[in-house]
């Protein structure tokens, strides 16, 4: 009698047990699927992008041929009659990004090489946490910098009649020096990553430090140099703000930095802020050159971290 | 013997040359340096000199007027309150979801690789082309044309999830696995060890990461811009379908006024913008190193 009431009792407590463990895995189940749902997020956000930009451009595209948008060298779209040569933003958006591209490279690879081969540990916890503030900073604000002080000084050297308020050289520097953190940091992790006694066998040999770092270090972290240098460019291509306020509204295929342009993102930007009318062709144009914008920002990521994965020296 | 005297004479100076050499170089490499902190230093010192005498309370208790000595930035403050509050509430959960998913229930299968992959190269996307974006599909399908706050947190929210959910992933992955171990061992389930564990664990790094990103979107202005278009707002948002600007926008649209008067107020504005980000940065390394506390150290 007692033996039953004792097997009724440890079979109420295993039930309860299995519904508990079952609530338990319903609650697991439904958590899980929530999770995957918050997941799916990013990929409607792609997915979104690209229909949006392709839908727009196929309209814009049904009315100038891809030919004439993507090799013309005049760019009147408000104007008529029009003339939609996207040649001479991505001249302008190019112009920018290399002079961008080579100040941030100098700076950001010198920087690099003092702090992991020249800088005591100390003082690198100090200059690191500063330059990174560049790149905190934001855009805006290296917009005004460059319009107001940059500017102005590129007057007084080069002559006011020469160059012009808005100009490429005064955005291209500001945006060289945003983007100086972008490569002095990824840069001097793969330099870091470059083990001790690579250096120490070249010291051995009597080399100084100067041949150490151009002629082991910098070698053996070339893939992380690229890459960084490739990510920051590519992040000076799809910049808005700095070219939007300092480099100028004026379509211009040059190679002087002193004259005025108007790169792709700020052609995107001044439509959106004008009365354009939605529908319209015009209208289709900044989701035109949304997209060569797109793609072009894209392939250079992809192929930045291509470099970082195939060319990473693996080292014991 | 002259043989080798020539070659030691030569040795020296190519000794010399090399040591020169490198002294030069490292007399660039600190340049580099220097021209880095430099320029930060005249760009922090341009925006004081210009802002500072333009910074009382008026200006930060008034609206934006024709005038540039009767200007203030009460609305763009409230307006960016209001963004990045919302966007705080919509990116926090997604953002933490989606790296929690992915660190801890998803298969390591190519569809997952896939959403890694995507995600990394969201981060990469122009903030522009999120402007775009939020345009057509908030405020113009979603929002049947009107600009309000709620589109452009959206807009935001999409732009800074990606640096939430990497920042996220981190923090959970630093969480070392004897820990989940030991809850699988008690007889926990997945999501109990998540729940009790691993959250609570990577918590202070996650937070971090949250803040940093929504520092981002404070300084964000390209898709703002091209969401609430350029607006002169003089009240301050009520409800999320009210119009707004924010502080990034109410400087832009000061710096492209003819007047130079209204340069030393987009300074003003932008002594202010800065502030609000040193302390959000600060408050995010603060968290860092009040709560990390390191595994097996």
């Amino acid at each position: 009698m007692a033996t039953a009431v004792k097997v009724g009792k440890m079979q109420a407590q295993l039930d309860a047990v299995a519904r508990r463990r079952k609530r338990q895995h319903r609650e697991q189940t439904i958590v899980s699927w929530t999770l995957r749902a918050a997941a799916a997020i990013s990929i409607f956000t792609t997915v979104g992008i690209v229909i949006i930009l392709v839908a727009q451009s196929i309209g814009f595209f049904a009315e100038v041929s891809v030919w004439d948008f993507l090799t013309g060298t005049e760019w009147a779209p408000l104007f008529s009659p029009q003339k939609f040569g996207v040649l001479s933003l991505v001249g302008g958006t190019l112009l920018v990004a290399v002079i961008a591209g080579v100040v941030s490279l100098t700076l950001g690879l010198g920087a690099a090489i003092f702090l992991s081969e020249y800088a005591p540990e100390r003082l690198r916890r100090i200059l690191k946490p500063i330059l990174e503030v560049l790149a905190g900073i934001p855009t805006v604000v290296y917009g005004y910098f460059a319009l107001t002080f940059v500017t102005p000084i590129l007057q007084n050297i080069f002559g006011h009649d020469q160059v012009i308020v808005f100009n490429a050289l005064s955005a291209g520097l500001v945006m060289g020096l945003m983007i100086m953190p972008m490569v002095s940091t990824l840069s001097e992790d793969a330099m870091v990553a470059v083990p001790r006694s690579l250096r120490d066998a070249a010291y051995a040999l009597g080399a100084t430090r100067f041949e150490v770092s151009t002629k082991v270090v910098i070698p053996a972290a070339l893939s992380g140099i690229v890459a960084s240098f490739i990510l920051a460019v590519s992040r000076a291509i799809g910049e808005t703000m700095i070219v939007k306020i300092a480099a100028g509204a004026t379509p211009n295929l040059t190679l002087n930095p002193l004259e005025s342009i108007q790169a792709m993102t700020a052609y995107i930007v001044q439509v959106s802020l004008g009365e354009t009318p939605q529908g319209s062709l015009e209208y289709k144009t900044i989701f035109a050159v949304g997209l060569l914008l797109f793609v072009m920002t894209l392939a250079m990521n992809i192929v930045g971290r291509w470099v970082i994965s195939r060319f990473r020296q693996v080292y014991e | 013997m002259n043989k080798s005297d020539t070659s030691s004479v030569s040795h020296n100076r190519s000794h010399r040359f090399r040591v020169i050499r490198d002294q030069m170089f490292f007399t660039t490499f600190v340049a580099a340096v220097i021209v880095g902190i430099l320029g930060l230093a005249s760009l922090l010192i341009d925006v004081l000199i210009d802002g500072l005498p333009f910074i009382d309370w008026p200006f930060l208790s008034s609206y934006a007027s024709r005038k540039p000595l009767e200007s203030g930035i009460l609305a763009p403050l409230a307006g960016t309150v209001w963004v990045v509050a919302m966007t705080a509430l919509l990116t926090i959960p997604i953002g933490v979801g989606t790296a929690i998913y992915l660190e801890e229930f998803a298969a390591k299968n190519r569809i997952n690789r896939m959403i890694e992959l995507n995600i990394a190269n969201l981060a990469g996307v122009p903030s522009v082309i999120y402007g775009l974006l939020g345009l057509a599909v908030f405020v113009q399908f979603l929002f049947n044309g009107s600009r309000n706050v709620t589109a452009g947190a959206l807009t935001m929210t999409l732009l800074i999830l990606p640096i939430v959910v990497i920042a996220s992933q981190e923090a959970i992955k630093a969480v070392p696995s004897s820990y989940r171990d030991a809850g699988y061992a008690m007889g926990a389930n997945k999501w109990q060890v998540v729940k009790a564990i691993v959250l609570p664990q990577a918590l202070p790094g996650m937070m971090s990461g949250i803040i940093l990103a929504l520092s981002r979107a404070i300084g964000e202005s390209a898709p703002i811009l091209i969401i609430s278009s350029l607006v002169w707002v003089t009240f301050v948002p009520t409800t999320p379908d009210s119009k707004f600007t924010v502080l990034p926008l109410q400087i832009f649209t000061w710096v492209s006024q003819p007047q130079h008067e209204f340069r030393g107020i987009a300074a003003a504005g932008i002594i202010v913008l800065l502030l609000v980000l040193l302390s959000m940065n600060a408050a995010a390394i603060w968290i860092r190193s009040k709560y990390q506390v390191r595994p097996d150290q």
